[in-house]
């Protein structure tokens, strides 16, 4: 009989899809939970729902326009994506930037760790219920928004270091407002910890959860503070610096109990010592240029170009007939449509249309364009005379650096054949580049090592045997981001 | 029968309707001013302004969010039972409403005075739950279903708590109607029985809480996991009249501490011997003071502490409040029959 009704009333796991479209997977992460009760048994993630094929664009970019793209991996902390990515590229090519430019680097990268570790307390908390930490840890994090707004005019996806340095450096107001931030925040992370640091709520939901050993944890990979909250004393910052992290002086916290609580205890801790560090920074930032004088790698400073690509209102254009071989750039480049000419005869300029926008003068590769400084308005005849003289060597220069200018835009500096893996310390792990270089200016192969996809792998281990509720503790306890997730 | 009685009924039917056209207006107007209290209170809490562009202050606020919901779509899902789909909200509001019948707001003041007012209330709030109850099973999602399977088991288990938590106030009153248990508090020397009952007090804050869902205790809607539980599938009004149902039952959980623990619309003797000048303020004062200051509690609570997960939620209303529940009827009996 009691077999009977055992056969009759069969039990199975109820399939609960959570995601792609759900308040609490960050983004579009897709878990499928095959739960028994409220006990999870199964869990399955599935990513890819934000691909937009990253890796694969940054192949048909120079190495020098592929910076953009590391913008949109980690939204949220999308300076140390930046840097990570430069610092890859400048292994590759074996520039060293000046001193400041590390320095600034170090300190912008630190501010980018602030921002991402007050996002991610701030859902978090807000996962598990605490709704005001979130509004606390926004307050803050728009400051360092703004802060970055001031050096380069984007909150979120800032593009400000470059290959052998930095965009441009940082103003006065930058520093001051950023001192002030550092005397600050010491005292507004107390205010986030009273909330829920010693809420019996916040440990009870926290503490044991989501527990992995030291060795499961290198086993599966995780890194950053996901790992050193296991207790492993892994660092990337400290045990291969780069920038100016060997010449500043903090401590990588870990943590003792592998749960999340530890976890959480892990970021505060950071938190400080990045406060600690940009403060150091602050102190010891020399003077100096920001950007590397490599001029193969770097593109030339925009006053070098000044007098050609500014007053060029007043100079006229000339085709040398002598040197024109009518091969038809010059002709398909120009935006006024102002050259006419049959293929294989010279062309000619009509100067009534042209705009001087010295589009021809760069693609022309046997140098048969001439400038007439101060020869707008003038006939053809005089042109033609004035075209002989030779030119000032200012005019020279600045054609050279505007030519220099369009290969590297176009063309990109080759790089050095090899392969390279250059991984720098982000706020949610390990973020590694791996170029594949055919000595071209373009990467053969780009490859990121994104510790997003990896800490999401280990959510089924995380989340087994736990109940519905840990599964968003545990997807906030790995911090990811699906941008880099899914690349 | 006399003429004279049939208009006596009259007159009475006629007061009745139109205490309950007060009270149902002041009931709805409370409900929309109360999102309006809510989001600015945990506003301010959480250093931002709430609403600010409706109106001045953003008082108009309530009437475009109602507005709104008035006017949106309503889906239906494909696969939902459709009668029971409908009929899911109404229940839910409707045994929220007829709680605010039996709730005193001052001497007097009562539309129905009925012996049983606080089983009364008990037993709306429990068919309540078969709202959410039903309305879980027929959207046909997992998500409500859970949050409706979460609800069951919540509000069962805080019932009891609950429950027992007003047995001490029964057995100091001796009396299971509102009115007499305001009157007998009003008598007693500590003037409200919030004193000698702290403890059946506490357990039945906590216990309240859990009842309307609210945080810590908003499991059947817990928004970061269950997407927003048991009306996850409701839009437009058919969400708005869940939404009423919870707001009122807010509303008749703080008068229930208000007649209950704090007194009602008295204030004690011994602050009226020291302030006689008191007196002179009218009852709906003193209760409306009450409730609001318990709803201010519970927007409190809610911009400060975290969820707790289903498990935990279930061994603090049994283990914890259901045997703290018992002593405190216990010592409460004993010193009945013992004084």
């Amino acid at each position: 009989m009691e077999q009977q009704v055992e056969k009759i009333l069969e039990t199975r796991e109820l399939n609960v899809n959570m995601g792609p479209q759900h308040p609490a997977t960050h983004g579009v992460l897709r878990l499928v939970l095959d739960i028994d009760g409220e006990t999870i048994v199964k869990v399955t993630p599935y990513v890819g729902y934000l691909h937009r094929g990253i890796e694969k664009l940054g192949e048909s970019l120079t190495y020098f326009q592929g910076l953009p793209l590391t913008d949109r991996l980690d939204y949220v902390s999308a300076m140390s994506n930046n840097i990570g990515y430069v610092v890859a590229v400048e292994k590759l090519f074996g520039i060293e930037p000046p001193e400041r430019a590390k320095f600034i680097r170090t300190i912008v990268g630190e501010m980018s760790r602030i921002s991402n570790h007050l996002l991610w307390l701030a859902t978090h908390a807000l996962d598990i219920g605490a709704m005001t930490v979130f509004l606390y840890c926004f307050r803050e994090r728009e400051w360092i928004l703004d802060l970055f707004e001031m050096i380069c005019g984007a909150r979120l996806t800032v593009t400000y270091p470059r290959v052998g340095g930095v965009r441009n450096d940082v103003p006065q107001e930058f520093l001051d407002s950023l001192y002030k931030f550092t005397e600050e925040f010491p005292t507004r992370i107390p205010e986030y910890e009273t909330l829920i640091d010693k809420n019996r709520i916040w440990l009870k939901r926290t503490v044991g959860i989501g527990v992995i050993s030291a060795e499961e944890a290198i086993n599966w990979g995780l890194t950053g503070p996901t790992l050193r909250g296991s207790g492993v004393q892994y660092d990337i910052r400290k045990h291969t610096p780069y920038d100016a992290y060997d010449k500043v002086d903090f401590e990588v916290p870990i943590g003792t109990n592998c749960d999340t609580y530890d976890r959480y205890r892990c970021r505060m801790h950071e938190l400080r010592q990045s406060n600690k560090i940009i403060k150091q920074c602050l102190e010891k930032l020399p003077p100096g240029p920001v950007m590397a004088d490599t001029p193969k790698f770097t593109l030339p400073p925009k006053d070098k170009m000044m007098p050609i690509t500014h007053p060029t209102k007043e100079h006229a254009y000339y085709i040398d007939e002598k040197v024109c071989k009518g091969c038809g750039m010059c002709l398909r480049a120009c935006p006024a449509k102002a050259i006419a000419g049959e293929k294989k005869k010279p062309h000619k300029i009509d100067q009534t249309i042209c705009s001087q926008c010295a589009n021809c003068l760069v693609v022309c590769k046997f140098k048969g364009l001439k400038i007439v400084p101060g020869g707008k308005g003038l006939s053809e005849d005089k042109l033609k005379e004035l075209a002989a003289f030779p030119l000032p060597e200012e005019i020279t220069k600045a054609a050279e650096h505007l030519v220099e200018h369009f290969t590297f835009i176009k063309r990109g500096p080759r790089a050095p054949e090899g392969e390279i893996y250059v991984a720098t310390e982000v706020p949610k792990g390990e973020l590694g580049f791996y170029f594949v270089s055919d000595g071209s200016g373009k990467p053969y192969r780009m490859r990121i090592r994104a510790p997003s996809f990896i800490h999401a792998g280990a959510l089924p281990r995380l989340c087994v045997g736990h109940l519905v509720a840990d599964v968003i503790a545990n997807i906030g306890t790995i911090d990811i981001v699906l941008g880099e997730c899914d690349r | 029968m006399t003429i004279d009685t049939l208009i006596n009924i009259g007159i009475n039917i006629g007061i009745t309707i139109i205490n309950i056209a007060i009270v149902f207006a002041v009931a709805m107007l409370h409900v929309a001013y109360a999102t309006y209290f809510e989001r600015k209170v945990i506003g301010h809490m959480q250093v931002r302004l709430g609403p600010m562009r409706v109106g001045p202050h953003g008082l108009l606020q309530p009437f475009a969010d109602g507005l709104k919901l008035f006017f949106k779509e309503d889906i239906i899902p494909e696969d939902a039972d459709k009668p029971v789909f409908y009929i899911a909200p109404i229940i839910f509001l409707v045994a929220a409403l007829v709680s605010l019948a039996v709730i005193p707001y001052y001497q007097g003041f009562v539309i129905a005075d009925i012996n049983i007012g606080i089983l009364f209330i008990f037993a709306m709030s429990s068919l309540g739950a078969y709202g959410i109850v039903i309305s879980g099973w027929s959207s046909n999602s997992k998500y409500a279903f859970l949050g409706g399977l979460r609800s069951a088991a919540q509000v069962i288990s805080y019932e009891i708590a609950m429950g027992l938590s007003l047995v001490g106030v029964m057995i100091m009153a001796g009396s299971l109607n509102l009115t007499e248990i305001v009157n007998a508090q009003h008598e007693s020397p500590y003037g409200m029985f919030a004193i000698p009952q702290i403890i059946g007090f506490v357990v039945f804050v906590i216990a309240a809480v859990a009842e309307t869902n609210r945080t810590p205790f908003d499991l059947p809607e817990a928004e970061s996991e269950l997407v927003a539980g048991y009306f996850v599938e409701y839009s437009g009004f058919r969400f708005a009249l869940f939404f009423l149902g919870e707001y009122i039952g807010m509303f008749i959980m703080s008068s229930l501490a208000a007649v209950c623990f704090l007194g009602g619309w008295t204030i004690p003797k011994f602050v009226t011997n020291v302030l006689p000048f008191l007196t002179y303020v009218p009852g709906i004062i003193w209760f409306l003071i009450k409730v609001y200051a318990f709803i201010f509690f519970f927007y409190w609570i809610r911009a400060t502490v975290p969820r707790y997960r289903y498990d935990q939620l279930m061994a603090i209303g049994w283990k914890i409040l259901i045997p703290v529940a018992l002593v405190n009827i216990l010592v409460t009996g004993l010193v009945k029959i013992l004084l």
